[in-house]
């Protein structure tokens, strides 16, 4: 079973963020990157169990500069087999999805998995434009994957509840929590991480979709108004009356 | 410009976030010029509702499998070129997720997923969004001819116009063999209990609460409210409560009028998740709780002597 995990590098999640050149760029200064909790926790893991109960390989893809090699060899560590680095800065979701189309357009992967969404840029669209590259299935916020002989059983998030699918043949999905448990690299992994190939793969032609302009923080919270706790109905009375929400 | 959106249809009538998509959309085409149409999927009850949001048009894909993103874009396109649209908005919901993507890169459109405001078309094709999981927003300019934009629940609100009702046409367009079959479908709530990124009020609750047997104190709260129940990361994670109900940085994010944290400290984590919500109440008993500070309102106290009062007040309140 041949497996490709698109990762991506974010912002350790304690991070508190700002932003230079008025506001046009993200303040990298002190900030710890990680990669990407729903890409490694839910599908790298889940990429590596199906490897391990159906042998195979799982490959790592990510598209970024060379600072981002630490969090991929990381990535590694949890137990991919090697990992490919597409050598260009990742400003905009359709570009991305380009150049990880391009990379896995003649290499039969029998499945392209990713997360449901960076947690810095929140877009969650990178999967399915994949997807739409190839011509292949796409599922949305899976939360379960299994194989039965060559289907792949999915279970995913819709409205009021889950539904379970079933595809035949090769396909993408996005990783929703549930997907797998989260794992912790080894020393062994963690050793063996240093020699498996990191491959640095040059841009394929493509033009951004979207800039980002500029950013902002959002406003700052008054006052915390307090309410004593023997008499909550002075809540309910300010929910109605000032703050108008019941 | 015209503008189409794509409304996901639950019993024939479109969802709350579907009538959202056709409210933002009916207020863009105000200021852009033009009209909006919307395309459907699957089963339609006269006009979905959507007529009364602004939509004038409904095409409507009866047959697509409103499970399989490839159809489902594929008809979202074909409308998309019979009414001449060249921006596409829909939710960023579960439907919007699975769709919006394909359909940007058949139209090679720029695309911003999770918009909270109307676009801007003064100085390029601007659209605000979330970014950094709800620590900051991003201004994103669009740069192709053709725009997708969804957005996120609850960010603009239902405006009806009393346009009247919305004219439906069956979509005419080939949409191809699905290559997914639908196995079943598991429904995590009871019937008639709110989604949880559409609630307008949301009572959430963390480790504060020392264990899932006291969460129907929880629920009898948000059954006063008529809020939806959520809860914070590590209550989640030790299976107090289901993954869905998790908000916060790596849960789902949410923007409802009234958030009501019920012994959570307020993480940096959790408050990303929750802090585009008009109002939040803290109920903590440690007065240095982090959450004091993102809150507008606050008690100190303890949740298993604060929440049963609520409770009654609430009940109180109803009564009139």
């Amino acid at each position: 079973m041949n497996i490709l995990v698109c990762i991506s590098k974010a912002p350790d999640t304690t991070s508190k963020i700002a932003f230079t050149d008025q506001n046009t760029r993200f303040d990298t200064n002190g900030i710890q990157f990680i990669v990407n909790p729903y890409d490694e926790w839910y599908a790298l893991v889940r990429g590596i169990e199906l490897k391990e109960q159906n042998g195979g390989s799982v490959t790592i893809i990510a598209v970024d500069e060379a600072d981002s090699d630490p969090v991929i060899r990381k990535a590694i560590a949890i137990g991919a087999d090697k990992a490919v680095r597409i050598d260009a800065r990742p400003t905009d979701p359709s570009f991305v999805a380009q150049q990880i189309a391009a990379y896995a357009a003649d290499k039969n992967f029998d499945m392209i998995l990713c997360g449901k969404e960076t947690i810095n840029y929140n877009g969650g669209v990178v999967g399915g434009m994949i997807a739409e590259h190839l011509d292949l299935p796409y599922i949305s916020l899976a939360t379960n994957l299994d194989m039965e002989g060559s289907k792949a059983v999915i279970t995913r998030e819709v409205k009021g509840g889950s539904e379970v699918l079933e595809v035949d043949g090769p396909f993408v999905l996005s990783a929703s929590k549930g997907l797998a448990e989260q794992r912790i690299p080894n020393m062994r992994g963690i050793m063996a991480a240093r020699t498996k190939p990191l491959d640095v793969v040059s841009a394929a032609e493509a033009a951004d979709a979207t800039t980002v302009r500029s950013y902002e923080l959002p406003p700052e919270k008054g006052d915390c108004k307090m309410v004593d706790p023997e008499h909550p109905e002075e809540l309910v009375r300010l929910l109605h009356e000032e703050a108008k929400v019941i | 410009m015209s503008i189409l959106i794509f409304a996901e249809l639950k019993e024939g009538k479109a969802t709350k976030a579907a009538l959202e998509a056709a409210s933002y959309a009916s207020k863009a085409a105000a200021d852009l010029g033009g009209e909006v149409i919307a395309v459907t999927a699957g089963h339609i009850e006269g006009d979905a509702g959507l007529g009364a949001y602004g939509v004038t048009r409904v095409f409507n894909a009866s047959d697509a499998n409103t499970s399989d993103s490839g159809q489902l874009s594929k008809a979202v396109v074909a409308a998309a070129q019979e009414s001449g649209a060249s921006i596409i908005v829909m939710a960023h919901d579960h439907a919007g997720k699975l769709v919006a993507s394909r359909v940007s890169v058949k139209l090679n459109a720029g695309i911003v997923a999770g918009a909270i405001a109307l676009p801007t078309n003064t100085e390029g094709f601007i659209v605000k969004k979330s970014v950094f999981s709800g620590k900051a927003m991003a201004h994103v300019e669009i740069k192709t001819a053709h725009k997708v934009i969804t957005i996120t629940p609850n960010s603009f609100g239902l405006h009806t116009n009393d346009k009247g009702t919305a004219e439906v046409t069956a979509l005419s367009a080939d949409l191809g063999q699905s290559k997914v079959t639908v196995r079943e479908f598991k429904p995590t709530s009871t019937d008639g209990s709110i989604p949880l990124p559409e609630a307008d009020l949301v009572i959430s609750a963390g480790r504060g609460m020392k264990g899932p047997e006291n969460w129907g104190m929880i629920e009898e709260l948000a059954s006063e409210f008529g809020a939806a129940t959520a809860c914070s990361r590590p209550v989640s994670d030790i299976g107090w409560r289901p993954h869905h109900e998790h908000v916060g940085q790596t849960g789902i994010a949410i923007r409802p009028n009234l958030y009501i944290a019920i012994g959570i400290s307020g993480a940096i984590q959790h408050l990303a998740g929750v802090n585009g919500s008009k109002v939040i109440v803290v109920v903590n008993k440690d007065p240095e709780a982090p959450f004091f500070k993102a809150a507008d309102y606050g008690i100190v106290g303890d949740a298993f002597d604060v929440v049963p009062k609520l409770t009654e007040a609430v009940k109180r309140f109803n009564a009139g």
